[in-house]
């Protein structure tokens, strides 16, 4: 065994290059900055660049050229920043550009405090584009997760030309801990695929059953289009509402429909519990504590980690769910994803335990919810 | 060459505007340097200029408002043989105008063409960043009260290399657009252009007045010699080549065995100076010496080199959930503002709890065992205290040995300052029996 020390921003970075990531551009933003600084020192002998925007939305703009010039990109940022990147975010996701956002939250709302945890910003990811269309929302929970889910991210953005989110926090992100990166198995790389040779390139087209385009860069030899304006396959602006609305269904279908593939959690049910654990992110690892305890005890209770928010898990989380009486959503916040967790398990009795002051959720606390019947 | 002209979807603007002029002049220019379409990307803001990348067959990239300048920055970073020309009107100047200082700081291979018209063509002549303060547009009285800007003036203070002011109806437009698109860096033509739909409906302007205004301003020599330097792709190339690689995360081998005394949970209580976070991290290489797992996490002030700095160490040979320290097992109290930072923290501590304080330091009352090492007598400066106390906790035997945390200092440091750091905790004495 040889363990490796390391942040959750480092090993976000790592994460990155394993996954050729080979562009970046951030702005300075605590608790986001470490990120920047390690792919300033990893990108550049590699070939690849890191470059500081005058401020973010110029940084992920800088990312979404690099993207379409084919290279895969990345930026990262925190509550402030991610608030400017908005625009940017809608260009993405209605333009099909593939690109990894890290977000390392910390307490909100507004400038709140740089250097305090939070998970407030789970909703925001999923709403804070014009338009409401689906994003793809990944949760590490600890150094190891940023490593593995930032090449799944690079994959999933890849593969559907999308936005893919990583929502991480403070407390995970400059968290130092124990890592045996080497031990992680990297996935399979997936690139932006070509269309088959022989036909004229139409930028968003796709064949029925398709529900991604083809990917030729900008740069290459056949030129191509993109635009931010609502448009056809041919990457023009158009009024025709029947190919606006087939591009917008066809916007929500390939990652709603997908998220099954890519629903990462992990379960630890128990046969005799009559209550559910349900959370993500840094508070898993209080849950995790608190699981253990009441097993011990002799009071178990099963345990539900979600690292896919977006789009929800719906069958993931109602089979996880089966034939528990009662569960208890645990997040970082004044209540954001338990919205979620009401609207798909109706039928249970959902509690909710939120805090929102810059302190973990403690493994104690989550007893003492679980106690309180 | 032939025209790169997208003869399917010819230009749709206003009869009369100047847009169309620089269309065509546009064109000439690819033409004359005998470019073809895929080796041409244009971007393009929004507004009327927003429409100039549907009339040409060549690469196209339409985005946001005043945003067009990071596209192409992406682009031309990532692909820097491409030829890449932005069309930008005088609102995108305004809305992007850090973007704008930020590309002529930065000196790109990229050629900005501000489709100047002194107002918002699109959404009904509302007044711009060039509007004149005198003139009727579509926003009342709000413009009397604004001053226009010189763009080519603040391009040039900002740092951009080439910089003309032309009119659309020059002669040598296409002569114009080519010499700046042949600039190796950021150049920027401000064509001052006619808007028949808004602009002229109220305000009087002919070619003529142009080319009068144009001629009374002061002429400027381009390239701009105070500005002229390398072009920043191939900089930042040149730069990077010299760039060593990052070799793999470092591993940490297990060789030895820890003290079997479980999870242990250490504070570090101190300041800015103190080398604390250093200190923290060398007892989690200690922990990884012996294969514990480890956590460490920070606390420090968003002052710079004052304010208490603090960090919470988990050692444990089983997996680590939450990472908060309540009840800690050690407590390193090494400056007073860290102590108050966590003034709290002592009400928790149990009667197995021990501190090791350095000398003057005031604790809280508290439950647990409280040692105080004579850090002075032994001549130990307080920005090597934490590391000492390090070696005082080590010689206890109860959370690290002194073997780990000397083989955790040999995978930190190196040369001089390893063997200062090694000297340094072989000399501190322990606490005794």
């Amino acid at each position: 065994m040889a363990f490796c020390l390391m942040e959750g921003n480092e090993a976000i970075a790592w994460g990155a290059v394993a996954s050729e990531c080979r562009f970046f551009s951030g702005y300075p933003i605590t608790p986001a900055t470490t990120i920047f600084n390690t792919l300033l020192k990893l990108l550049p002998p590699l070939g690849g660049m890191c470059i500081q925007g005058e401020d973010e939305i110029a940084s992920i703009g800088y990312c979404l050229g690099a993207s379409m010039a084919g290279l895969k990109v990345m930026t990262a940022t925190s509550g402030p920043g991610i608030s400017l990147c908005s625009e940017h975010i809608s260009f993405a996701i209605g333009s099909e550009i593939p690109i990894v956002i890290v977000d390392v939250q910390r307490l909100g709302p507004s400038t709140g405090s740089a250097t305090r945890g939070a998970d407030g910003d789970i909703q925001f990811l999923r709403w804070g584009n014009s338009g409401g269309l689906p994003v793809i929302v990944l949760a590490p929970v600890n150094v190891k997760d940023c490593y593995f889910l930032t090449m799944q991210a690079f994959n999933l953005a890849e593969k559907f030309r999308c936005p893919v989110f990583i929502a991480s926090n403070k407390e995970i992100a400059m968290t130092r801990e124990n890592i045996d990166i080497h031990a992680i198995a990297k996935p399979e790389i997936i690139e932006r695929s070509a269309p088959p040779p022989g036909k004229p390139f139409v930028p968003f087209e796709t064949s029925s059953g398709q529900l991604t385009p083809y990917f030729l860069p900008i740069g290459g030899n056949m030129p191509v289009r993109q635009t931010s304006s609502t448009h056809g396959p041919d990457g023009y602006i158009t009024t025709d509402s029947d190919k606006i609305a087939e591009i917008q269904e066809r916007l929500k279908t390939k990652l709603v429909s997908a998220v099954n593939g890519f629903s990462f959690h992990e379960s630890y049910p128990e046969e005799r519990a009559d209550t559910l654990l349900l959370t993500y992110g840094v508070t898993a690892r209080a849950a995790q504590d608190a699981y253990k305890a009441q097993k011990k005890y002799g009071k178990p209770v099963s345990l539900l980690i979600l690292k896919t928010l977006w789009p929800v898990p719906q069958d993931l989380i109602r089979e996880k769910a089966g034939n528990a009486r009662r569960v208890i959503v645990m997040e970082m916040n004044l209540g954001q994803y338990v919205r979620e967790i009401e609207r798909i398990l109706p039928d249970k009795k959902i509690d909710f335990l939120g805090q929102m002051d810059g302190r973990l959720i403690t493994p104690h606390r989550i007893q003492e919810v679980i106690a309180h019947v | 060459m032939s025209s790169l002209l997208n003869t399917g979807r010819p230009p749709v603007f206003c009869p009369g505007c100047s847009h169309e002029r620089i269309t065509h002049g546009l064109d000439k220019a690819f033409q004359n340097m005998s470019l073809s379409g895929e080796q041409i990307a244009i971007v393009t803001d929004i507004g009327c200029s927003g429409l100039f990348d549907t009339f040409f067959h060549t690469h196209a990239f339409h985005g946001l408002h005043g945003r067009a300048l990071t596209y192409a920055a992406g682009l031309k970073m990532a692909r820097p043989e491409l030829t890449v020309i932005v069309t930008m009107g005088d609102g995108g100047l305004g809305i992007g105008g850090a973007h704008i200082l930020s590309a002529c700081r930065r000196n790109l291979d990229i050629t900005l063409l501000i489709l100047n018209n002194f107002n918002f063509g699109m959404t009904g002549g509302q007044f711009s960043a060039t509007t004149p303060s005198e003139v009727q547009v579509g926003s009342g009285f709000l413009n009397r009260l604004e001053r226009p800007m010189d763009v080519c003036r603040i391009m040039s203070s900002a740092g951009v290399a080439y910089a003309v002011r032309c009119s659309s109806y020059a002669k040598d437009l296409a002569q114009e657009i080519e010499n700046a698109i042949r600039f190796q860096g950021f150049s920027i033509i401000d064509i001052w252009g006619i808007c028949p739909g808004r602009y002229t409906q109220r305000n009087k302007m002919t070619p003529q007045i142009i080319e009068d205004s144009l001629a009374k301003l002061p002429s400027r020599t381009n390239p701009i010699p105070e500005n002229i330097r390398k072009e920043y792709g191939r900089h930042y190339r040149e730069l990077a080549a010299e760039q060593k690689p990052v070799p793999s995360p470092a591993k940490i081998e297990t060789k030895f065995h820890a003290p079997d005394f479980g999870r242990k949970e250490v504070v570090i209580l101190g300041s800015a100076g103190q080398r604390i976070i250093t200190a923290g991290e060398i007892l989690c290489l200690a922990g990884l010496t012996a294969g514990l797992n480890v956590t460490q996490k920070n606390e420090y002030d968003i002052t710079v080199l004052r304010g208490a700095c603090i960090s919470d160490v988990i050692l444990s040979p089983e997996e680590i959930g939450y990472t908060g320290i309540t009840s800690p097992d050690i407590v390193l109290a090494l400056s007073q503002e860290g102590v108050d930072r966590r003034k709290h923290l002592f009400d928790h501590l149990d009667k197995n709890a021990l501190i090791i304080r350095a000398e003057k330091i005031h604790l809280p009352p508290c439950n647990a065992k409280v040692q105080q090492p004579d850090f002075k007598a032994q001549k130990i400066k307080s920005s090597d205290r934490a590391l000492a106390a390090l070696s005082v906790l080590s010689k206890l035997e109860t959370v690290i040995y002194p073997d780990m945390l000397e083989s955790a200092l040999a995978h930190r440091f190196k040369d001089n300052i390893l063997a200062s750091a090694l000297d340094l905790v072989r000399r501190v004495e322990g606490l005794g029996a």
